[in-house]
């Protein structure tokens, strides 16, 4: 469960577990483990002696995609990058033809850089804070691995997400501080003004939300014969901004609404989200907040994002 | 002219810092990041940021007391002029990053709220729930995107520092780099480079570092001719939860807000820790430092967690090193608010709630304090002369070095919650330096003076590097699993507690493993995106810092701040009788003298022909705070202290009256 849903709202810990719906098929957990994740050890009766990853690999953005199996030694308390390691340093396929190390994505290791997102078991998430023992839970015979699906591929479990970065731009997602030099304190807020805010700047770019969302659909800008670095760029740049921004990037416009001086620039903020591939485009379809691994507030931010648009619109239709 | 740029290579935060000031400044920056910056290593701090503030100063807290703390923690290997600097600018610096939004934690009346951190007794750790790094990190990542859309900075993101590319005179003139996905190899001329990589943890295989955290650019620096400096200072942290691929840090916040840390009196005992009644609990910090607790600085929380472990044999499990850190006692709203994102992390990697059931850690490696060395001006009054070029500067000339790959402000031990301040006080304070450095270059000197060739021969130097990689013949041996065996050689002998014999053992393991890397061979030796190459070149960079470490450590005979040899300890006062007790601490303090003129300096290490390192010491700039003993928990430390401090008043008298008889002689 995470803390910074109860921050947010002020429940109680377990009143709104957006994970929960990832819980079916678990069995109850020992008396004390409370998060999602139980006591692991002693979950699975019968301990497998192999593991089997199947792997949808892909070897460059022009390549079709095939399946592979690979098989590595259980051990208790694996996560799924440790898989990975195995698998990289074995550079050999389940039936022993030689491979190259399966490529992915991967930093801190603890489920905070946001790097390691993929499919797992068909479920989007960080592999990293994924847990073998609960997957064995899933589906004992093997651990399907593959690449997000919104994301152009880059190479096998490894995919572009710069178009994410794009969006953060779009939005003008910073505070406007004169300069840096020593100006004093910033704005006096309230706790309760800071609980509004943490959740939704815990937000690790991940993607998650994105994968999730029926509206957000995968942008591949193909590379022309010759085409400079900056001139590929560009075109990305333009096909991204007509794109859906996506929850993250809204949630983050109410973050940055919602400071004292990140207000003062609210305006531009709302009309990025008029413009094409803005707020419009969300469906309402609450996938995003139940695949949140930070359990951020994105339809709550979508709401609140929604109507600060609305009365901007009244607002400079009136020339307010 | 043609334009002058900058490469700034690392987007933790102290290269963001750095980003976002020489943009402010006007200075183009090419950012160069292994991984994208907002994903950057720094994103894992959690505990805080340090800095004297208004309740503290109430308290009687002063900057000075900071750079105190921060020098007398480090056991006085500390640059003291950057220290001090560092500690006066702490308070503007989270003023700062307040304005920039960060959601720091709030008391009610809505001020920013602080907690205490180890080493210090007062409450100056700024904190943003508990993910301060990465509240931290994204504020300057936005400001450097804020400048990105500017034009002001070009982000070259999952591209790999291979090296400086050097002139004639050996001066830096940019670098090369990698592209990490097309492997494109590429020249970046530059004016000035500054490395802002971090540490090396992975030298030691598990640590609670990031997958970038290899040392790779350190070490590339290195082979061309950057010296390193105190690189055998490794900080294990106290508290960090076992795991296959990671240790992960349990935050000394947990302490902080009022853990405490136990083991069962009986060895080994099986009831569930909540069943053990306090009479039969083992709070051994707080019960061998009372003033302290179980906020003790970090090196000593380790050592005794570590023996309690070991030499007790009161690890909690028997077949697993571990101790209770215990936080079931205070109040879970607290918790959540306080160290939600810390408890999250075990919870979820354990499947156990630490709110409920004590945690169990054992310590791991953590922090690099030794790093690059890196130059410094200092004023007449013992601050850093702002602005002069030479601040920052490796021994490479206009090659940089800032944040966790530096060397010179956290001394033989960091403090806790000191290095966030230290990476975003070096990020900023490098922009004068640089604009300085930029605006003096001597005329036809600039990179864009340069012959082509200089940067075509360096692409095809590194460029050779990977074709020998790729054409050694299959079959080799495996880069992954030497890697463990590295991290093995370096966690068993290169840690808390260290012998000479080990250490003789483990260089020459290390020299084996060494020609064993040489048959390395490439299960992928593609053209794209091959991590498999990426990473064994890392790999075998690995090799000359972690020799330096262990050499460093070998040679150093004594103990100073997480440097600690049992042979070498200061014995602590064993007589009952009064006067005799007083001789002893006579020649403690005799002794202490002795070692630190032999000691106390910076252990500098150059690459040599032979791939070698060759280990010279350097003195340390202790102007300011006169070095004093080090004595948490030392039996007799009262008297020691007494015998000191008399020792002290007396020289200072001499050289009251010196100056007196110069003043009146003249
Ligand atoms: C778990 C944890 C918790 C911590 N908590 C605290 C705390 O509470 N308070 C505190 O003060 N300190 C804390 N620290 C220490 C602190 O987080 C780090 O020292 C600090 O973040 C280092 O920042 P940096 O900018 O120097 O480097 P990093 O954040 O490590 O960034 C290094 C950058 O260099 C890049 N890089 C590295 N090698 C290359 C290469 N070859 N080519 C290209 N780019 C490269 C990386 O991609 C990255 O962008 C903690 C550390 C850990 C491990
Ligand atoms: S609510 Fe909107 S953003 Fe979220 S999944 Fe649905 S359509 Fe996508
Ligand atoms: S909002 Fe949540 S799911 Fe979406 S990118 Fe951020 S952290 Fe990931
Ligand atoms: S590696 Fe950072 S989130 Fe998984």
């Amino acid at each position: 469960m995470s803390e910074s849903t109860d921050q947010s709202n002020g429940k109680s810990p377990g009143s709104s577990q957006p994970k929960d719906t990832n819980k079916e098929g678990i069995p109850p957990k020992s008396p004390h483990g409370q998060g999602d994740h139980g006591d692991v050890s002693n979950k699975v009766k019968e301990k497998p002696k192999s593991l089997y990853i199947r792997i949808l690999r892909q070897d460059s953005p022009e390549d079709a995609s095939y399946w592979e199996r690979h098989t590595i030694t259980y051990e208790p308390e694996l996560n799924m990058t440790t898989v990975l390691q195995r698998v990289a340093a074995q550079a050999k396929t389940a039936d022993g033809k030689d491979v190259t190390p399966v490529a992915y994505d991967v930093n801190c290791l603890e489920e905070i850089c946001g790097s390691c997102t993929m499919l797992i078991n068909g479920r989007v998430r960080q592999a990293c804070s994924t847990l073998v023992d609960n997957l064995l839970q899933e589906n004992a015979e093997e651990i399907v691995l593959e690449p997000m699906s919104k994301f152009p591929v880059i190479r096998d479990l490894f995919v572009d997400r710069s178009r994410m970065f794009h969006a953060l731009k779009k939005i003008q997602g910073w505070i406007n501080v004169d300069g840096y030099w020593d100006a004093g304190e910033g704005p006096k807020q309230s706790p309760a003004e800071q609980q509004d805010r943490y959740p939704l700047s815990q937000c690790m770019t991940c993607g998650c939300c994105l994968e999730a969302c029926p509206q957000y659909t995968k942008i591949e800008v193909e590379r022309g014969e010759g085409e400079s670095d900056e001139a590929y760029e560009d075109r990305c740049r333009e096909a991204y901004s007509k794109g859906f921004l996506g929850a993250a990037a809204i949630s983050q416009v109410v973050l940055f609404n919602l400071h004292p001086t990140g207000k003062m620039r609210a305006g531009e903020r709302l009309d990025a989200l008029s413009s094409e591939g803005g707020l419009q485009v969300c469906g309402n379809a609450q996938n995003c907040v139940s695949v949140c691994p930070k359990s951020i507030p994105l339809t709550t931010s979508i709401g609140r994002a929604g109507r600060a648009t609305t009365v901007h619109a009244i607002k400079r239709f009136f020339g307010f | 002219m043609a334009e002058q740029r900058v490469v700034v290579v690392g987007g933790g935060l102290a290269g963001l810092a750095a980003t976002m000031k020489l943009a402010e400044l006007g200075i183009p920056v090419d950012l160069m990041s292994m991984v994208p910056v907002k994903r950057s290593h720094s994103v894992c701090a959690q505990g805080g940021i340090n800095s004297v503030n208004n309740v503290t100063r109430q308290q009687g807290d002063t900057e000075w007391k900071h750079f105190d703390d921060t020098v007398y923690g480090g056991d006085f290997l500390n640059h003291q002029p950057p220290c001090k600097e560092m500690a006066e600018w702490a308070p503007r610096i989270i003023d700062l990053l307040d304005r920039l939004g960060v959601p720091f934690n709030r008391t009610g009346e809505g001020f920013r709220d602080q907690r205490r951190f180890g080493g210090t007794l007062y409450k100056r750790t700024a904190f943003a729930g508990a993910t301060t790094g990465q509240q931290l990190l994204y504020a300057l990542d936005e400001q450097v995107r804020r400048w990105e859309v500017e034009g002001l900075v070009k982000k070259y993101e999952f591209w790999d520092f291979l090296g400086p590319v050097l002139d004639d005179n050996g001066v830096c003139k940019g670098c090369i780099g990698q592209d990490m996905v097309t492997m494109e190899t590429k020249a970046f001329p530059a004016d000035a480079v500054i490395l802002a990589t971090g540490g090396c943890g992975l030298i030691f295989g598990r640590s609670t570092m990031s997958m970038a955290c290899t040392g790779s650019a350190a070490s590339r620096a290195f082979q061309a001719g950057a010296k390193y400096a105190n690189g055998e200072f490794i900080q294990v942290h106290p508290t960090a939860i076992p795991g296959t691929d990671k240790l992960r840090l349990m935050s000394e916040s947990a302490r902080g807000e009022g853990g405490r840390v136990w083991v069962p009196r009986k060895a080994h005992d099986e009831r569930d820790p909540r069943d053990i009644p306090e009479a039969e609990r083992y709070y051994f910090l707080e019960e061998r430092y009372p003033e302290y607790g179980n906020l003790v600085p970090r090196d000593i929380a380790t050592r005794e967690i570590f023996s309690i472990c070991t030499e007790s044999g009161l690890s909690v499990e028997k077949g697993k090193l571990c101790v209770y850190l215990d936080l079931t006692h205070l109040p879970k709203d607290t918790l959540n608010k306080k160290l939600g994102g810390i408890l999250e992390i075990y919870e979820k990697f354990q499947g156990v709630d630490p709110r409920e059931v004590p945690m169990k850690i054992f310590p791991a490696v953590h922090y690099s304090m030794g790093g690059l060395w890196a130059d410094y001006e200092r004023t007449a009054s013992g601050n850093l002369l702002e602005g002069s070029p030479r601040n920052q500067m490796t021994s490479i000339e206009a090659m940089y070095a800032i944040g966790e790959v530096d060397y010179h402000y956290h001394g033989g031990n960091r403090l806790g919650a000191n290095s966030l301040l230290s990476c975003i006080f070096t990020g900023l304070f490098i922009g004068p330096t640089i604009k300085n450095f930029l605006e003096n270059l001597p005329k036809g000197t600039s990179a864009s003076d340069m012959e082509p060739s200089l940067y075509e021969e360096a692409t095809k130097k590194y460029q050779a590097i990977d074709d020998e990689l790729k054409a050694r013949p299959a079959g080799g041996e495996n880069p992954y699993l030497l890697h463990q065996q590295m991290g093995e050689i370096m966690t068993k002998n290169c840690t808390v507690v260290r012998h000479n014999e080990n250490l003789k053992k483990a260089y020459d393991e290390m020299c084996e493993l060494e020609e064993r890397a040489k048959k390395c061979s490439l299960s992928d030796t593609g053209n794209y995106t091959n991590q498999n190459l990426q990473f064994t070149r890392s790999f075998l960079d690995m090799f000359p810092l972690a020799k330096t470490i262990l050499k460093g450590a070998l040679l150093r005979d004594e103990c100073r701040g997480s440097h600690y040899k049992p042979e070498f300890a200061m014995p602590s006062l064993e007589s009952e009788d009064e006067d005799e007790r007083l001789r002893e601490a006579e020649t403690w303090c005799d002794r202490f003298e002795e070692n630190t003129k032999k000691w106390l300096k910076s252990t500098i290490a150059e690459y040599g022909e032979d791939g070698e390192p060759i280990i010279t010491y350097e003195d340390v700039d202790t102007s300011l705070i006169p070095p004093r003993p080090r004595l948490y928990g030392l039996k007799g430390a009262e008297i020691i202290m007494q015998v000191w401090n008399a020792r002290m008043a007396k020289q200072s008298n001499q050289a009251d009256s010196k100056t007196e008889e110069a003043v009146s002689s003249s």
